[in-house]
C-alpha cells in the first residue's frame, strides 16, 4: 500500500496539473493524490462571498473543511483570495450553528405565536409548515403562500423552490434578494438590449485604457476585481485611467486619478451631460454608421412615482404609517416639481412648481427620433449639471465643471478603450432602471459597447445573483431562460418541459420582495418561507415588517445555518445545510458558472434546501393545489381573476389526482435516469446526503431515517433547468463538465464559452444573426423588440415596428428622489458594505479574525457635521430618520470620508439596525429599493 | 521633537521575527531572574519595562518611571472617555467598554502601578480630546508632547497625530497582503490611512494580471495607537506596535541627506571621535616594528 517517493512525486504532479489546465484526472490517480496529501483532500469550490466568483480549493480533513487556498488554476482570481474569501474554511463552524428544527410553543408544546423556540423533530417542522400552508392557501389562493428567495442559492435550490412555488402551489410570490440588488441593472439589460446579463467580461479589465466607476466601491467591495484593476493601472500609468465617481469619498479614490463627489441622485444627469458633450460638442465622436444599423431611440412616462405604498393600499388606509412617514410616502400620489428637476423635465411637459401626479406605467416606452433624443439632452450644460450634481459643499464649482469636461474627454476620446463599471449606486436608486440604462447611451454613441476592452459592466453583489437569482428566475415575474410569467407562450414553454397541465402556472407575476413584506402586512401572505436570506435584517422600513410578522396572523418560516435577525423573527426555524455542505453551483457576475461537490456532512441535522423543498412537495397532492384557485382583483370583464381547475386535464396525463407533487415534479422517470453512482466521478468519493442519506442518520420528514432519494437530483435539476436555455443564448455546458473545468461563461457554445455578446466576432449568436446584413453587432434578445412610435411626451402611432437585432437609447431626465434632507432631516443617509463583513453579517461576524478587525458599524460623517452637533469621534449618535432610530459610534477618521452633508452607516450589524431607519422607496421599474438615500438627523445620545 | 522623525518607510523583512524572538529572549530572562531571588518582583517588572506601549505623551521610558506616581488618573480618564461609554435610549450612561489604558499589576511584568496597553486587546482609538493626558498631575504624560501652537488661538492645541507611543511594523512574511490577498484590513483601521499607513501597488507577476496591494507604515505619522495590530485577520498579527527604541534603527549622524533639509537637525548630534579598528588597535611604531608580520610578505 505505501506509496514509494517517485510514486509520490508522479501522483501529486499529475493530479495538480491536470486540475491547472482544467482536467478531468482518472480516479486512480486521483485517489493516489489523496492519500499522498496524507489524511487531507482537496477539491475545488466557487467562494462564498460576492459575484466576483472567486474558485478555491478546500481541504477536508477527519470530516471537516480545514483550510482554503485560492484556486491557481481559476481565471478570476488566480489563486489569490480577499480576506473574506480567506476565511471560507471557518465560516461553517461558529460555535451557534443551528442543529434541530425550532418551533415556537404554548406551555402544552403546540404551536403559539408568542411562545418560546422550542427543539422539533422534522416531521413536526414539515406537519406545520403543511398545516399553515395548506391555511394560507385557503385564506389568500397561491398569493398568500411567499419566498423569501435568495441570489446565494445555489442553482439546484433555486430551480427545486422554483418549480414548487410556480408549478406546486402556482403561486409567484417567490422573490430573492437580489431584487435589491441586481434588479435595476436587469430591468437595464431587458429594456436595452432584450436579454439579461452583460455583454462584456472581466477580461475587459486587462484589455481597456480607461476605468470609470460609478456608485461603487470596487476596493472594498470586489477585491479581487480591483486588483486586476490596479494591475492594468500599474502596466501604463500614464495611458490608463481611473476615475472614481461617488457620493463620498471612499477607498476607491485611492487609485484614482480623478474623484468625483456627486450629490445623490444627479447621477442621471451627469450620464446625460456626457451625452449631450457628444452631441451637441464632439457629433464626429458618434459612430452613425454604427448607430444607424444598430441603435433606435426611445422614450416613456416620468411621472411614475418612486416605488412606495399607494394611499388606497390597506395598511395606509389602517394608519399603519404615521404622518412623518406619510410626509414621504405621499410623493407616490404626487408632487410638486422641483427648482432642481425643472430644467431636466421640461421637455417631458413639466416645469418648476407644477404638482406631477403620478401613475403606475410598468415598464412601457415608446420608439422617438433622434431629434428628439438631442432636445431632451439640451438641458443638461455644464453650468446646470454642475450647480446640481457637485457633491462637496468644499468643492470649488469650477474645479467640478473641469472634472466633469475631462469624465467626458475620456469616454469621446478617439481610440481610447473605456469601460464603465457600477454596483449598488446605480442599482439601488428610485431611478435605477433609468440610470442603468444611461450608462449604454454613452457607449452606443461612440461604439464603445460590446468590444474587447469597451463596454458599460453591471458588477454583480451576490454569488449566484446571475446564477440562480436571474438565469433560474426565481423572480415572481420570471421563469429560467429569460422567460417570463406573464408570457403565455414561456409558461406554455415551462408547462411542457416539467409536464404539467397547461394553465398551471400563474399568469400573474407582481409580487416581489418588497410586495411580499407589504402584503404581509396586509394580511395577505399569511405563509412566508425565508430561504438563504436574511430579509428581516435586509429590509428597508425594517419596524413594520417585522412588527407585521411578530404582531399578526400568520406564519414565518425561516431556513438558515445560524440565528440571525429573520430567525429571531420567525415561527419556525429549519437548521439548514451551508455551502459545502451540498453539491451545488454559483454563476458569477461574468456569465461564468461554477460547480462544486459536497465535501463534508451537514452539521447537526441540517439538511439542504434543495432537500427541504423536495420533502414539502411531499406533502401536497395534485388535487391540494391544482383545483380553481383564487386571485386578487378583476379581469376586464369584471370577473374575479382566478387560475383554473387543471385536475381534469392532469389526470389525461397519468397523473392520479393523489400523486404529490414530489412525484410530478422531482420523482419520476426523467429524473430517476439520473443514476447514483458512486464507482464514477464526479460522485465517486463525494458525500451526497439528498441523493444517498448520510452517516448521520438524519430522522426525516416522515419520521424514518433519511435514505436518500436514489437518483442524481442535483444532475437533473441542472440539467432540466439548462435545456430552458440550450439553444437559446444561454447555452450551459452538461453538468459533468462543470467538474472538469474552472467555470465556463455562457452561452457555451460547441464546448466553447463566449467572452463578448453580441459581437459578431466573439458570439456564435450574433454572428448567426448578422450573417445577412455583415454587421458588427446583433442586439438579439426578444424582450421588448417591438415599440409603439412617439415623442418624448408620450405615443403618438400605436403600430408596433419591430427593432429586430436592434438596442435602445433612452431619454430619461434627472429627477429628485422622495426624500431629500431638509431643516429637520438635514443630513443624506446612504448604506452599504463594508470589506471585512459580507451581507448581514451571520456568517463573517462569527468569524473571529473578522469580527475583532470590524466588530460594528460606525456612522461616518465629515469632522465638521459632527462638531456642529457636539458629538465626539467614537461618541454614540442617534441616526434618526422619519421611520426609526439608531445607535452608532460617530466616526470622522475612518475609511469612508463623506462631504458636509452625508453620513454613510454600513448594514452588516444587527446591532446597528440601520435598515429600521432607511426608507423603502424603490425603483418603479425594477422595484429594487433605494438604500442610498434619505433624510436622517444625528444628535448625541 | 518625536514628531519631527526624519521621514522614512519602515518596511522591515524577515528581520522584525529575529527582533520579536530577541524581544521574547529578554522577556523569558526576566522570567528566570524572578526565579533566581526572592525579593525580585519588583525588579523583575522594572526590567522587562521597557517593551511597553504607554500612554500619549508619555516621556521617554527612564524618565517616565521616575516621574509616574501611578495615581490611576489616566486610566481612569481613558475608562470614562466619551467615546468609550455606553448609553441607554435616554442618554443615561450604563457603563462602559473595558478602557484601553490599565495599571500594571503583579505579573503584568511591568512596574506595578504604571499605565500601560496592549494593543491586541484594546488598542489606543486616539481620541481628539485625549482625555488621559491633561489630568495627568505629575507631568509623566506630558501635554506638550501632544499638543502644539495654532494660529489665533491663544492656548496650544491638544493634536493626538503628534502622539508617539509606538511604531507599527509590518512582517511581511506573514502579513497576508504581501501574499496577494486582498486583505489591507490594517489600511482600513488606520485612523490616519494614506499617511500613517498607505498602499504600495506592484504587479503580481505570477497570475499576470493581479496587483499586490502592500500595506507600509511611515513613522512619520504612525502615533503607536495599534487600531492596525487590533484589526489584523493573521493568528498573531503580522502587523504590531512596538516601543520606538524597539522599532527604530538610527542613522549615524555623520551623514547628512543632502536632498532634505530637515536632516540638518541630526548635525546637531554629530561631533568627532578617534576609531578603532582591528588593523588599528597598535600604535602606529609598534605595527611598524613587528618584523614577524614583514617576513609574512615574501
Amino acid at each position: 500500500m505505501a506509496l514509494s517517493r517517485r510514486d509520490f512525486l508522479k501522483s501529486s504532479a499529475a493530479a495538480s496539473a491536470a486540475a491547472a489546465i482544467g482536467m478531468s484526472v482518472p480516479s486512480e490517480v486521483q485517489a493516489a493524490a489523496e492519500k499522498a496529501n496524507a489524511g487531507w483532500r482537496w477539491d475545488k469550490a466557487a467562494c462564498r462571498f460576492c459575484g466576483t466568483g472567486c474558485g478555491i480549493m478546500l481541504a477536508t480533513k477527519g470530516g471537516k473543511i480545514v483550510a482554503v487556498k485560492g484556486d491557481p488554476a481559476a481565471p478570476v482570481n488566480r489563486g489569490l483570495n480577499c480576506i473574506k474569501g480567506y476565511f471560507n474554511a471557518k465560516i461553517m463552524y461558529g460555535a451557534d450553528r443551528l442543529k434541530q428544527p425550532l418551533l415556537r410553543v404554548g406551555a402544552d408544546g403546540k404551536f403559539d405565536k408568542k411562545g418560546k423556540f422550542a427543539p422539533v423533530s422534522w416531521e413536526r417542522a414539515f406537519d406545520e409548515m403543511e398545516f399553515h400552508a395548506k391555511k394560507a392557501l385557503k385564506q389568500s389562493g397561491p398569493e398568500g403562500v411567499a419566498v423569501f428567495a435568495s441570489g446565494q442559492y445555489t442553482v439546484m435550490e433555486g430551480v427545486a423552490a422554483q418549480k414548487m412555488m410556480k408549478a406546486g402551489f402556482r403561486s409567484n410570490a417567490i422573490d430573492p434578494n437580489a431584487r435589491h440588488c441586481m434588479a435595476s441593472a436587469v430591468v437595464g439589460f431587458y429594456q436595452t438590449f432584450g436579454i439579461d446579463e452583460p455583454s462584456g467580461c472581466y477580461d475587459d479589465i486587462e484589455l481597456t485604457d480607461t476605468i470609470i466607476s460609478w456608485g461603487a466601491n470596487m476596493a472594498e467591495m470586489h477585491p479581487i476585481l480591483w486588483s486586476r484593476v490596479t494591475d492594468r493601472k500599474l502596466s501604463d500609468p500614464k495611458k490608463v485611467q481611473v476615475v472614481n465617481i461617488s457620493t463620498y469619498k471612499h477607498r476607491t479614490s485611492d487609485l484614482a486619478d480623478m474623484e468625483i463627489i456627486f450629490s445623490p441622485s444627479t447621477d442621471l444627469a451627469m450620464w446625460n451631460y456626457v451625452a449631450r458633450e457628444i452631441v451637441y460638442n464632439h457629433p464626429e465622436s458618434i459612430d452613425w454608421d454604427f448607430v444607424k444599423k444598430h441603435i433606435i431611440f426611445a422614450s416613456q412616462p416620468v411621472n411614475i412615482g418612486y416605488g412606495m405604498r399607494r394611499s388606497d393600499e390597506k395598511s395606509v388606509k389602517d394608519g399603519k404609517y404615521t404622518k412623518l412617514e406619510m410626509e414621504t410616502v405621499s410623493k407616490e400620489m404626487s408632487k410638486i416639481v422641483s427648482e432642481k428637476e425643472g430644467p431636466a423635465l421640461e421637455a417631458f411637459g413639466y416645469k418648476a412648481g407644477d404638482n406631477m401626479v403620478m401613475k403606475p406605467a410598468g415598464l412601457k416606452h415608446w420608439e422617438i427620433s433622434f431629434e428628439e433624443y438631442k432636445k431632451f439632452l439640451d438641458p443638461y450644460t455644464v453650468d446646470y449639471v454642475a450647480k446640481i450634481s457637485k457633491g462637496d459643499p468644499d468643492e470649488d464649482i469650477e474645479v467640478f465643471k473641469k472634472k466633469l469636461k475631462t469624465l467626458a474627454d475620456l469616454y469621446i476620446e478617439k481610440g481610447r478603450k473605456v469601460v464603465s463599471f457600477w454596483t449598488m449606486g446605480m442599482n439601488q436608486h428610485t431611478r435605477g432602471t433609468w440610470v442603468n440604462t444611461l450608462s449604454y447611451n454613452v457607449h452606443f454613441l461612440l461604439n464603445k459597447q460590446a468590444k474587447p476592452g469597451n463596454g458599460a459592466f453591471s458588477l454583480t453583489g451576490q454569488p449566484s445573483a446571475c446564477g440562480t437569482a436571474r438565469e433560474v428566475g426565481t423572480f415572481c415575474h420570471r421563469l429560467p431562460a429569460d422567460m417570463m410569467v406573464k408570457n403565455p407562450k414561456h409558461r406554455k414553454i415551462c408547462e411542457t418541459a416539467w409536464k404539467i397541465p397547461a394553465g398551471t402556472l400563474n399568469p400573474v407575476g407582481n409580487q416581489h420582495i418588497m410586495k411580499i413584506h407589504r402584503d404581509i402586512e396586509d394580511g395577505v401572505v399569511k405563509f412566508a418561507w425565508i430561504n438563504v436570506c436574511n430579509p428581516y435584517q435586509d429590509t428597508a422600513s425594517a419596524s413594520h415588517w417585522i412588527k407585521a410578522a411578530r404582531e399578526m396572523d400568520n406564519f414565518i418560516v425561516c431556513s438558515d445555518g445560524y440565528p440571525g435577525i429573520s430567525a429571531k423573527v420567525s415561527d419556525l426555524i429549519l437548521p439548514t445545510a451551508m455551502i459545502y455542505e451540498k453539491w451545488g453551483a454559483y454563476g458569477n457576475a461574468e456569465r461564468r458558472t461554477q460547480h462544486w461537490r459536497q465535501q463534508v456532512l451537514p452539521i447537526g441535522d441540517s439538511m439542504s434546501d434543495t432537500w427541504q423543498w423536495v420533502e414539502l412537495s411531499k406533502r401536497f397532492t395534485i388535487k391540494d393545489l391544482w383545483g380553481e384557485q383564487p386571485l386578487r382583483g378583476k379581469n376586464k370583464d369584471g370577473t374575479p381573476k382566478k387560475l383554473p381547475n387543471v385536475i381534469a386535464e392532469a389526470k389525461k396525463m397519468g397523473y392520479d389526482e393523489n400523486a404529490t407533487m414530489y412525484d410530478v415534479l422531482f420523482a419520476h422517470e426523467r429524473s430517476k435516469a439520473y443514476k447514483v453512482d458512486m464507482t464514477k466521478f464526479p460522485q465517486k468519493g463525494y458525500d451526497n446526503s439528498e441523493c444517498n442519506g448520510d452517516s448521520r442518520n438524519v430522522v426525516g420528514s416522515d419520521g424514518k431515517v433519511f435514505k436518500g432519494y436514489g437518483f442524481m437530483i442535483h444532475e437533473y435539476l441542472f440539467e432540466e433547468y439548462a435545456e430552458f436555455g440550450r439553444g437559446h443564448a444561454h447555452d450551459l455546458a452538461p453538468f459533468e463538465t462543470y467538474h472538469k473545468v474552472r467555470g465556463l461563461k455562457w452561452p457555451v457554445v460547441d464546448g466553447k464559452e463566449t467572452q463578448w455578446r453580441f459581437n459578431a466576432k466573439y458570439d456564435p449568436y450574433a454572428k448567426k444573426e448578422t450573417k445577412e446584413s455583415g454587421n458588427s453587432h446583433a442586439f438579439y434578445g426578444g424582450l421588448a423588440k417591438a415599440l409603439s412610435q412617439g415623442d418624448l411626451k408620450g405615443i403618438k402611432d400605436k403600430t408596433k415596428k419591430s427593432l429586430k437585432n436592434k438596442a435602445k437609447i433612452f431619454a430619461r431626465p434627472y429627477m429628485d428622489p422622495p426624500e431629500m434632507p431638509d431643516e429637520n432631516y438635514p443630513l443624506w443617509l446612504c448604506t452599504g458594505r463594508v470589506l471585512e463583513h459580507w451581507h448581514s453579517g451571520t456568517m463573517t461576524m462569527r468569524v473571529p479574525e473578522l469580527y475583532r478587525a470590524v466588530p460594528e458599524a460606525l456612522c461616518y460623517m465629515h469632522p465638521a457635521d459632527a462638531k456642529k452637533i457636539g458629538v465626539k469621534r467614537g461618541e454614540l449618535a442617534w441616526v434618526d430618520s422619519r421611520r426609526g432610530k439608531v445607535k452608532a459610534r460617530v466616526e470622522t477618521r475612518g475609511r469612508n470620508r463623506p462631504s458636509r452633508g452625508l453620513v454613510f452607516v454600513p448594514w452588516f450589524d444587527e446591532k446597528v439596525f440601520i435598515n429600521k431607519v432607511c426608507l423603502d422607496a424603490t425603483c418603479p421599474m425594477s422595484k429594487q429599493t433605494d438604500y442610498k438615500k434619505c433624510a436622517v438627523k444625528v444628535y448625541k445620545v | 521633537m518625536n514628531n519631527n522623525n526624519q521621514k522614512q518607510k519602515i518596511k522591515i523583512e524577515k528581520i522584525s521575527e529575529g527582533r520579536r524572538k530577541f524581544l521574547n529572549i529578554t522577556k523569558s530572562v526576566g522570567i528566570a531572574v524572578l526565579g533566581g531571588f526572592i525579593w525580585s518582583a519588583y525588579v523583575d517588572e522594572v526590567k522587562a519595562s521597557s517593551i511597553v506601549l504607554r500612554p500619549p505623551g508619555a516621556l521617554d521610558e527612564p524618565d517616565f518611571l521616575k516621574t509616574c506616581i501611578k495615581c490611576g488618573m489616566c486610566v481612569q480618564a481613558c475608562h470614562f472617555r466619551d467615546s468609550n461609554v455606553m448609553k441607554n435610549n435616554d442618554g443615561d450612561i450604563t457603563g462602559a467598554r473595558p478602557p484601553t489604558l490599565k495599571l500594571a499589576k503583579p505579573g503584568d511584568n511591568l512596574p506595578i502601578g504604571t499605565p500601560f496597553f496592549i494593543a491586541r486587546d484594546v488598542p489606543c482609538f486616539m481620541c481628539d480630546d485625549i482625555p488621559c493626558v491633561p489630568v495627568c498631575p505629575s507631568g509623566a504624560l506630558d501635554i506638550t508632547k501632544v499638543s502644539r501652537k495654532v494660529e489665533k488661538e491663544p492656548e496650544p492645541v491638544l493634536d493626538i497625530n503628534m502622539a508617539k507611543m509606538g511604531l507599527a511594523i509590518v512582517d511581511t512574511t506573514n502579513c497576508i497582503a504581501f501574499w496577494g490577498i486582498q486583505c489591507d484590513a490594517c489600511y482600513r483601521a488606520c485612523p490616519i490611512l494614506d499617511k500613517a499607513i498607505t498602499l504600495e501597488y506592484k504587479k503580481n507577476e505570477r497570475t499576470g494580471k493581479h496587483a499586490y496591494l502592500e500595506p507600509v507604515v511611515h513613522s512619520e505619522f504612525c502615533t503607536g495607537c495599534g487600531l492596525c495590530e487590533l484589526a489584523c485577520v493573521t493568528d498573531k498579527p503580522a502587523i504590531f506596535v512596538l516601543p520606538l527604541e524597539y522599532a527604530l534603527g538610527k542613522a549615524g549622524s555623520h551623514y547628512i541627506k543632502g536632498w532634505d533639509a530637515k536632516d540638518e537637525e541630526r548635525l546637531k548630534n554629530a561631533h568627532s571621535e578617534t576609531t578603532t579598528t582591528k588593523i588599528s588597535e597598535k600604535s602606529a611604531l609598534d605595527s611598524l616594528n613587528n618584523m614577524d608580520e614583514l617576513e609574512d610578505l615574501y
